[in-house]
């Protein structure tokens, strides 16, 4: 296991949050190594999604939301007032809790951010192609390209979203208990995926599975009650954690 | 202990017997309503009445035609629709997807909409003669057309915003419904992947919502067919001998002219029959226009259900 001494990617210092008065997480400071995956780990509403919302803007979309602190991304804040959101969701893609596929066709689900940004049709083919299967998706999909994306499976939806994801080439990828809706089998499929793509892109993943967590992650962040109790490799979280409360979490002596 | 025996409960008897028999009654009145008029009505068509029109023979059932009524109440009720989507539309945009729905201004203007569904429609018509005919018309042509009488006077497009206007409710209502049924997960999808929400709106929400917007444009439509009082001061001409050829024309309207045949007839007996006839008239018409919209409706829930091709 590498450790935690590179070059991070994103570096989060002195994070605060609130929606409305409420105060959803405490001075977070942590550093996302790139090419990773890192797993944020704890208990239903302890700010792990929160965090996760933090990194790509989506809280902006939330009128009552107030937030403090400094998160950089290749030593840039994306906090600055100058960012483009825009541009910075290009960078820090996003996959969903509940797979949410557009009511379109498969390919058209996984050209959309393409479209958006203005591919050439040719080049269209192609990205939809690579991207799909990057996302283990291509060999089941690639005679029914033009069917509705409603017509997939569970498992399939939520592969289709990361292919959709992956597709304008991110640098961090962003994902919100992917696994959580899914059977195992599809879960399987999709932590496998996961261990594939971090060759490409730097994946934060919000889990209540610990298993998975210890199954697809380098490192883990256990969250409690908007705090980040404890941060270091997922071998030393699931093995040796330092803190009592992180090590009552895992062995399930609460959560 | 033995079980008690089964009592006949009365009140709840009763109140099902209540409920039925006022489900009956209701059943009962658009029966008799239809009924009666199709078998009035019946007895009036011929291809001469639907298509031909009314001259000398206005009050007379052997010389009447309603083909300008017809073709006046359909171009009311296009102009009324092109008028009214995309206000109504852009509205619910507004409102749904912009607004804080907290905030003050957008209480005032869900205020504003809910008190214009209340307004008695009669009022709309004056409020058209005064801003649209008079005021907006009247303007029109002092500024384009020197002062002479071209729009400033009663006329098709104003009778179709006054009646733009009446609809406008019914319209945003429903879009803003079809916005909000549209899953916020889609929302977040289109934006987590750097669109825009203008891109998020047009391409995600927006064909989502458009049977919604559609259902709002049926409803519409079967209000705006049937008003009277709106286009009385507007647009709706007693008689005319012509087809209205502009949109600063006057135009003949099936509702008016129920209005005209009823109270107008200097032989109501020799009328009745004319009566039906038109009121049978605009309801099929009505019918038609509704069963228009609910196709095309069907047809783009069914191409939203398949793939996009």
């Amino acid at each position: 296991m590498d450790n935690t001494n590179g070059k991070p990617i994103v570096e989060i210092s002195g994070l605060n949050f609130w929606y409305g008065p409420k105060q959803a997480l405490f001075d977070i400071n942590l550093a996302i190594q790139p090419n990773r995956t890192t797993a944020f780990i704890g208990p239903s509403g302890c700010g792990k999604s929160t965090l996760l919302r933090c990194l790509n803007r989506m809280n902006d979309l939330n009128d009552e939301q107030r937030i403090e602190g400094t998160i950089t991304m290749h030593g840039m804040n994306i906090r600055h007032p100058d960012v483009d959101v825009i541009e910075l969701r290009k960078r820090v893609g996003m996959v969903f809790q509940k797979s949410n596929p557009f009511p379109k066709s498969i390919f058209d689900n996984v050209a959309y951010g393409l479209r958006i940004q203005g591919s050439k049709k040719n080049h269209l083919e192609e990205r939809v192609e690579s991207s799909l299967r990057r996302a283990a998706l291509w060999e089941e999909v690639k005679d029914r390209l033009q069917e509705s994306a409603l017509s997939l499976s569970g498992g399939q939806q939520q592969r289709l979203c990361i292919a959709r994801t992956i597709a304008v080439e991110p640098d961090v990828v962003l994902m919100d208990e992917p696994c959580s809706a899914l059977d195992p089998t599809a879960t399987a499929k999709i932590e496998e995926l996961i261990q594939d793509l971090k060759r490409y892109y730097t994946i934060i993943i919000v889990t209540h599975n610990m298993q998975q967590a210890t199954r697809c992650s380098d490192f883990t962040g256990f969250f409690y009650l908007g705090r980040l109790v404890e941060f270091d490799t997922t071998n030393r979280i699931f093995t040796n954690p330092a803190n009592k409360q992180t090590e009552d979490y895992i062995t399930g002596r609460f959560g | 202990m033995p079980l008690r025996r089964k009592q006949t409960d009365w009140q709840s008897l009763g109140f099902t017997a209540a409920t039925g028999l006022m489900t009956a009654s209701i059943v009962a009145m658009v029966v008799i309503i239809l009924g009666s008029l199709a078998w009035n009505g019946a007895a009036q068509m011929s291809l001469r009445f639907i298509f031909g029109g009314t001259k000398e023979g206005m009050f007379d059932a052997a010389q009447a035609g309603v083909f300008p009524m017809i073709f006046g109440t359909v171009a009311l009720v296009v102009l009324m629709t092109i008028c009214v989507l995309p206000v109504g539309v852009i509205t619910a945009v507004y409102l749904s997807e912009y607004a804080r729905s907290t905030s003050a201004v957008t209480r005032v203007i869900r205020g504003a909409i809910n008190n214009l569904a209340g307004v008695p429609s009669i009022v709309f018509g004056l409020f058209g003669l005064g801003f649209f005919v008079q005021f907006l018309g009247g303007g029109i042509d002092k500024l384009f057309c020197g002062g002479e009488l071209h729009y400033g006077k009663p006329a098709l497009v104003w009778a179709a915003a006054t009646m733009a206007v009446l609809t406008l409710p019914v319209v945003i209502v429903a879009t803003e419904e079809a916005l909000r049924a549209v899953p916020k997960g889609l929302r977040e999808a289109s934006m987590a992947l750097g669109a825009t929400r203008l891109e998020t709106i047009l391409k995600i929400v927006l064909p989502q919502a458009l049977p919604g917007v559609i259902t709002g444009a049926i409803l519409a439509v079967g209000r705006g067919a049937g008003e009277v009082a709106p286009i009385m001061f507007t647009g709706a001409a007693y008689y005319l001998a012509h087809l209205p050829s502009h949109l600063s024309d006057q135009f003949m309207n099936l509702g008016y002219h129920v209005f005209v045949l009823s109270t107008q007839s200097p032989d109501i007996e020799r009328t009745k029959p004319i009566l039906f006839g038109t009121v049978l008239v605009l309801l099929v018409l009505t019918f038609l226009l509704n069963s228009a919209g609910v196709i095309v409706r069907s047809r783009i829930r069914a191409r939203a259900r398949q793939a996009h091709g």
